[in-house]
């Protein structure tokens, strides 16, 4: 039981890792000696190392809100896993936590797609960052969590 | 003791080597603007002189895409001459006031064909030597959404409702609670009374 629980809790902390990292780096989009979105765009030139902020366009803010709440909710859903493990009756269920975790995964779901539909393609050799990759990871481990918290019940 | 202090400053500042003593000339780095709208640019400098009659201000306009650039304003010998035969005639305006070391000019009705470098250049002799500054003019149609507006916008609103949802919850279990709180005091007091009457009976 001690081992379902500490499973399920560490599991939860990675998807707040990748969530924080997916959303901090700005490396949505690489390409040679680019790195751009979501929050600057970064330009090795012959002089050096060069951050201007990224295009404030819509989807982009778009995108930025919904890693932020996704974030968020999990962070939520952390503190209500917690409080709901010393504070829940016998034989109840995680609900909140897993209210919290699984609109954090559809936040997740939702800034991937809009990211994926709406990046601009120059052809000119971008590629998805590792930023990105993480987001899409980060999507179904957060739902299969908000599953297992639907399915956890706390011990009689 | 106070003409001690007011002989140390005059000598400091005598001594003060020649490079601090440059002019430094400050404008925006970048304006946005509509297109038919007007636009201030401002353009104030510092110097550790005080500001002299001769003091002069230019401007200078590069468009967007040029090497060239084009003289559009000078103050000099406290008269304004502003650009009468350039890209920039009857739309010029000088709005600065040279004493109180501001340069400022207004450009009036602005076309797709003002997005440029705008540099001003200031000189307050005998401080001369300074870097003119720029600022960057960009035109548009409508205003762009500033970086941020609808990503708070986003996380308000959801943030809000989640709020809302919880008051709402709470709110109906506290209701809830209530009514059934008030059914179940008059359930009590009549088994209250069925448990007395049974005594009595047995005794």
């Amino acid at each position: 039981m001690l081992l379902i629980l500490l499973g399920v809790l560490i599991l939860h902390l990675i998807i707040l890792i990748l969530l924080i990292v997916s959303t901090a780096a700005s490396a949505w989009s690489v390409g040679g000696d680019r790195s751009t979105d979501l929050w600057y765009s970064c330009m090795t030139t012959n002089g050096g190392y060069h951050c201007k902020p990224a295009s404030n366009e819509d989807w982009i803010q778009a995108v930025q809100a919904l890693m932020i709440l996704s974030l968020l909710f999990c962070f939520f859903s952390l503190i209500a896993f917690l409080y709901q493990l010393f504070r829940l009756v016998k034989g109840g269920r995680f609900f909140f936590t897993a209210i919290f975790q699984i609109l954090a995964s559809l936040f997740v779901m939702c800034g991937a797609i809009i990211y994926t539909v709406m990046c601009p393609d120059d052809g000119s050799g971008v590629q998805f960052g590792y930023a990105y990759v993480l987001a899409w990871v980060a999507f179904p481990l957060c739902l299969i969590s908000g599953l297992i918290y639907i399915v956890l019940r706390k011990k009689e | 003791m106070l003409t001690f202090l007011a002989l140390a400053s005059v000598v400091l500042l005598g001594i003060v080597p020649e490079q601090s003593q440059a002019i430094v000339i400050y404008t925006g780095w970048e304006r946005h603007a509509l297109v038919g709208s007007d636009i201030r640019l401002s353009c104030s400098f510092f110097s550790w002189r005080w500001t002299s009659e001769d003091v002069t201000f230019s401007w200078t306009y590069r468009p967007d895409g040029s090497r060239d650039s084009i003289s559009i304003f000078h103050y000099t010998g406290g008269a304004a001459y502003v650009d009468n035969k350039g890209p920039f005639r009857d739309r010029l305006e000088f709005v600065g006031n040279p004493s109180r070391r501001d340069g400022s000019i207004l450009i009036k009705n602005l076309e797709f064909s003002d997005n440029g470098t705008f540099t001003c250049d200031a000189k307050n002799p005998p401080d001369i030597v300074g870097r003119p500054s720029s600022v960057r003019l960009l035109v548009f149609e409508k205003v762009p959404i500033q970086a941020g507006v609808i990503t708070g916008a986003i996380i308000g609103v959801v943030l809000g409702l989640l709020v809302l949802i919880v008051v709402i919850y709470y709110l109906m279990r506290f209701l809830v609670a209530r009514r059934v709180f008030s059914l179940s005091v008059s359930k009590h007091g009549k088994k209250k009374k069925e448990g007395s009457q049974q005594r009595q009976i047995k005794v």
